[in-house]
């Protein structure tokens, strides 16, 4: 059965925000992990973050900043749609959440390079 | 006046059957319904399906086209088959009986759970209740009067998909459009009824309910003011 219903900018915030909230979720006891060396391991934490000096690392963190932004923004998107009165402004509320998060990356990646 | 013709695959059986092809005469202003009624009037007669204004107002035609629910009576062949080929079937998320007939029992038993009734307040000594058109809560309730039940919002929901007991959007819009009815004396029960796990909380505001609702209505803004209710209810201990 087709799903051609779901194609549509409400749809799409909703699969980026669901999408971005599990990679989160999966990051964060990464996060965690490794923030522990600081504490039991100083070299391998020395070691780690010159890994992370790595273009493709600092590639993959702006990704993880965008993804951040977007959960961020789709989530303060989501309590106006149910805590403040309709707009019918939604789609330029979405284009704003995703031009936000796009904009929190790229600024990240002029910070990095 | 016929101007070639259309290549339409039709769902035939119950959940389980098959797409059956028909060519069909194209013609001006044909509509969907048209195409349906002329496949069982001049093709195959043991085709089901359900209609009854063909203008829009009772909602019985509701079907899957080329993968969206529409009303069929009002839903024009040039709208959706540029390419001269449609592809129809039953709406989703609710029990197929036979063809494009669909069991519509469930989506109306909701309408009942999420206490769907007017509750009547006045008795027929009371005078006419006064509700000026630009009061508030009377535009709220006007905004999402004009259903007319045809499921379309429904099946286009994934919620409903998900969560069969889940109350859905149509079912909803019409409890918030109660609460917001000043002559209305359920609103107490209303909001219980909406509040619990398959209610209005359920809702992931998706919005394919307000991209599917051939009337224009909103019921994702019905089921966000239904949510803001229930937490001020809860807030102030009401629920």
């Amino acid at each position: 059965m087709s799903h051609q219903h779901r194609n549509h900018p409400a749809y799409w915030a909703f699969v980026l925000h669901r999408v971005s909230g599990v990679v989160l979720g999966l990051f964060l006891p990464a996060h965690f992990l490794v923030l522990r060396l600081a504490v039991e391991d100083a070299r391998a934490m020395d070691a780690f973050l010159a890994w992370t000096s790595n273009p493709l690392v600092a590639l993959a963190e702006a990704g993880l900043v965008v993804l951040l932004a977007a959960h961020l923004t789709g989530g303060l998107r989501l309590l106006a749609v149910e805590f403040l009165p309709w707009r019918n402004w939604q789609k330029t509320m979405i284009t704003i959440s995703g031009g936000v998060s796009l904009c929190a990356g790229l600024a990240f990646l002029l910070n990095a390079s | 006046m016929s101007t070639g013709s259309l290549s339409v695959s039709v769902w035939r059986g119950s959940k389980k059957g098959r797409f059956a092809d028909y060519d069909v005469p194209r013609r001006d202003r044909q509509t969907v319904l048209d195409v349906v009624t002329h496949i069982q009037r001049y093709i195959d007669p043991s085709l089901s399906y359900r209609f009854a204004c063909r203008v829009g107002v009772c909602g019985s035609c509701a079907m899957t086209v080329n993968g969206r629910a529409r009303w069929t009576c009002r839903t024009h062949v040039n709208q959706v088959a540029a390419d001269g080929r449609l592809r129809i079937e039953p709406l989703r998320s609710l029990r197929v009986i036979k063809d494009l007939s669909v069991d519509m029992t469930d989506f109306f038993d909701k309408w009942a759970k999420a206490k769907g009734a007017f509750e009547p307040t006045a008795t027929r000594t009371n005078d006419l209740a006064a509700i000026q058109p630009g009061d508030f809560k009377r535009r709220q309730a006007s905004a999402g009067i004009e259903c007319i039940g045809c499921g379309v919002c429904y099946a286009s929901c994934d919620v409903v998909q998900w969560n069969s007991d889940y109350l859905g959007p149509a079912a909803l819009n019409r409890a918030w459009t109660l609460i917001n009815d000043v002559r209305d004396g359920g609103s107490r029960e209303r909001l219980a009824a909406v509040a619990g796990d398959a209610g209005c909380h359920a809702c992931h505001s998706q919005q394919g309910c307000v991209e599917s609702c051939p009337k224009h209505l909103n019921p994702t803004a019905s089921i966000a003011g239904l949510k803001r209710a229930v937490a001020w209810a809860a807030l102030k201990g009401t629920l």
